[in-house]
C-alpha cells in the first residue's frame, strides 16, 4: 500500500491564476507543483498547488506578494 | 509568387512559427485538461502567449486575454456579449462585415440602435462626428482602428479619450494593426481589442482574441466544456474560461506564440517601418500613372500598407485575375466585406484591386507589381 503524506493544497478559481503561481514559484525556487484538484477540496476537475505543511502562512504572504488570487487552501494527506 | 494579399491574411510565415506549430502537434496535450506532463506544458505554453498578448497591447491582465479562432469571433463575443435593450451604438463606414453584420443583426432583432460616422470620399472620417452621435442612450462606439480597403487608420486615442470622456464603451477591431502598429489599451482608452492572429503578427490562421480591460463585464457568446468548476451547470465566471468553452487552438497558438516572439526580436517599429516603406515605394509608383485611380488619403502616415486602386474602368476581378494569370502576383479584388466604404468611395460596382504588405515584402517585389500595373493601363 502506498504511503500517504501531508501537503499543503492550494486551489485557484481559473487555470490561468494557476500557472501563474508555477511561474511565480519557480522563478523563486519555492517549494510545490501543480497537481489535479484532490477530491477531498473540491469535486470536479481543474489545478492545484501542492506543497510542504505547514506553510500555510508563508504561502498565505506568497499569494499575496504575487497578486494571485486563491481559493481554498488546506493541508490533507496524499500520495507521494 | 509574388505575395501581395497580407491584410487577407500574411502568407509567407517565420520558420519558427512554422515550427512551433509541428512541434505542438507532436508534444502538447490539452491545456487546461489534467495535471500531466503533455496538458502541463500546454497550459503554461498558452499561458505565456497570453501574457505575450497582454504585453503587446497594454492589457494589464493576462487573464483577461481571451483566445478565438479569429477576430470575428472575438467581435461577435465583444458586441454580442455587453449591448443590451435599448442600447444605442456608434460606429463608422470604414468596417469591415465583421463589425458590421454582428451590428446590424442586434438592430434587425430591435435590441439596439446604429449610426454611422461617415467616411468621405478619401474614406476619412471627421472626429466631431463621434461627438455629435452620442445620445443620451448610447452605450458604446465600436470601431476599427484601420481600413481593411485604404489602410486609412482611425486615431483610436482620440476616440478612447471621447469615449472615456462620455462614459462609453469602446470596442476596437484590431484585425489590420496588431502586430503592424503600436497598441496601447489602457493608453488609448480601449476597453475591449479584437485582434486576429494570422495577419499583421504572422501566426497562424485561426489564431486570435480579445483583451478586456479590468472591470468589463461580457456574458458568454458559448458555454460549454472549461476543465474547472465541472459539476457547476453554468460557465464558470473568471476570464478567461467564462469566454473560453472547449478546446483552445493549442498548436496554433503555439505558433501565435513564436510569431509574437519574432515581433519582438524584430521589433515591431522596424516591421511597421519596412512595411509602409514598401507600400509607399508602391503608391509612389502607381500613383502617376494614366487610368489608374488610386484610394484613400496619403497625405498622413496613419496608414498600414495598403494600396487600393483601379485601373480606368475595367472590373476589379478582371484586373486581378490578370495580375495572378500574367505576372503571378496575389491581390485581392471586389468588396473586401467593406461595403459601407466602397459606398463612401463610389466603388460599389467596380471594386478595387488592394495591395498589401508585408515584412517580408521586398522592393524588387513592389517593383515588379509597379511594372504590372504600368502594362495593365496602356
Amino acid at each position: 500500500m502506498r504511503q500517504r503524506k501531508p501537503a499543503l493544497i492550494i486551489t485557484f478559481s481559473a487555470t490561468t491564476d494557476a500557472m501563474a503561481m508555477e511561474i511565480y514559484c519557480q522563478a523563486r525556487n519555492l517549494p510545490g507543483r501543480l497537481i489535479p484538484i484532490p477530491r477531498e477540496i473540491t469535486a470536479g476537475c481543474g489545478l492545484a498547488w501542492k506543497t510542504l505543511p505547514g506553510e500555510d502562512a508563508r504561502f498565505v504572504q506568497i499569494l499575496e506578494e504575487a497578486g494571485i488570487r486563491w481559493e481554498a487552501m488546506k493541508t490533507i494527506e496524499l500520495w507521494g | 509568387m509574388i505575395y501581395l494579399d497580407n491584410a487577407a491574411t500574411t502568407r509567407r510565415k517565420p520558420q519558427p512559427v512554422i515550427d512551433a506549430v509541428v512541434k505542438a502537434m507532436t508534444t502538447m496535450g490539452n491545456a487546461s485538461r489534467g495535471a500531466h506532463d503533455s496538458a502541463l506544458e500546454a497550459s503554461r505554453a498558452v499561458y505565456e502567449t497570453r501574457c505575450k498578448i497582454a504585453r503587446l497591447f497594454g492589457c494589464t491582465r493576462p487573464d483577461h486575454v481571451v483566445f478565438t479562432c479569429n477576430s470575428t469571433e472575438a467581435l461577435n463575443i465583444a458586441i454580442s456579449g455587453t449591448l443590451n435593450d435599448g442600447d444605442h451604438v456608434i460606429t463608422t463606414d470604414l468596417e469591415h462585415n465583421s463589425v458590421l453584420r454582428p451590428l446590424y443583426r442586434l438592430e434587425e432583432e430591435g435590441t439596439i440602435s446604429l449610426s454611422f460616422v461617415p467616411a468621405d470620399q478619401r474614406g476619412q472620417v471627421n472626429y466631431d462626428d463621434f461627438a455629435a452621435l452620442i445620445r443620451p442612450e448610447t452605450r458604446a462606439i465600436v470601431c476599427t482602428h484601420a481600413s481593411n480597403l485604404t489602410g486609412q487608420m482611425i486615431d483610436i486615442a482620440r476616440v478612447g479619450a471621447l469615449a472615456k470622456e462620455r462614459g462609453l464603451l469602446f470596442i476596437v477591431d484590431a484585425s489590420q494593426t496588431a502586430g503592424c502598429v503600436p497598441i496601447h489599451m489602457e493608453d488609448m482608452g480601449v476597453d475591449v481589442l479584437c485582434f486576429t492572429g494570422h495577419k499583421g503578427i504572422m501566426g497562424p490562421q485561426g489564431t486570435g482574441g480579445l483583451c478586456i480591460r479590468e472591470g468589463i463585464e461580457i456574458r458568454p457568446f458559448k458555454v460549454g466544456g472549461s476543465g474547472v468548476q465541472s459539476y457547476r451547470k453554468e460557465q464558470p465566471e473568471e476570464y478567461p474560461t467564462r469566454l473560453e468553452a472547449g478546446t483552445l487552438n493549442s498548436h496554433g497558438l503555439m505558433g501565435l506564440s513564436a510569431a509574437l516572439d519574432f515581433i519582438q526580436e524584430i521589433g515591431l517599429e522596424t516591421i511597421a517601418a519596412h512595411e509602409r516603406a514598401m507600400m509607399t515605394r508602391f503608391y509612389e509608383g502607381v500613383r502617376g500613372i494614366e487610368g489608374v485611380t488610386v484610394y484613400g488619403d496619403f497625405s498622413s502616415d496613419a496608414r498600414t500598407a495598403v494600396v487600393a486602386l483601379n485601373i480606368r474602368d475595367y472590373d476589379s476581378g478582371e484586373v486581378s485575375d490578370e495580375l495572378s494569370q500574367a505576372y503571378d502576383i496575389a491581390t485581392r479584388p471586389g468588396a473586401h466585406c467593406a461595403p459601407r466604404m466602397h459606398r463612401a468611395l463610389g466603388t460599389t460596382e467596380q471594386g478595387a484591386v488592394r495591395f498589401s504588405a508585408s515584412w517580408f515584402t521586398t522592393r524588387e517585389e513592389v517593383d515588379a507589381a509597379i511594372q504590372a500595373v504600368r502594362e495593365l493601363a496602356e
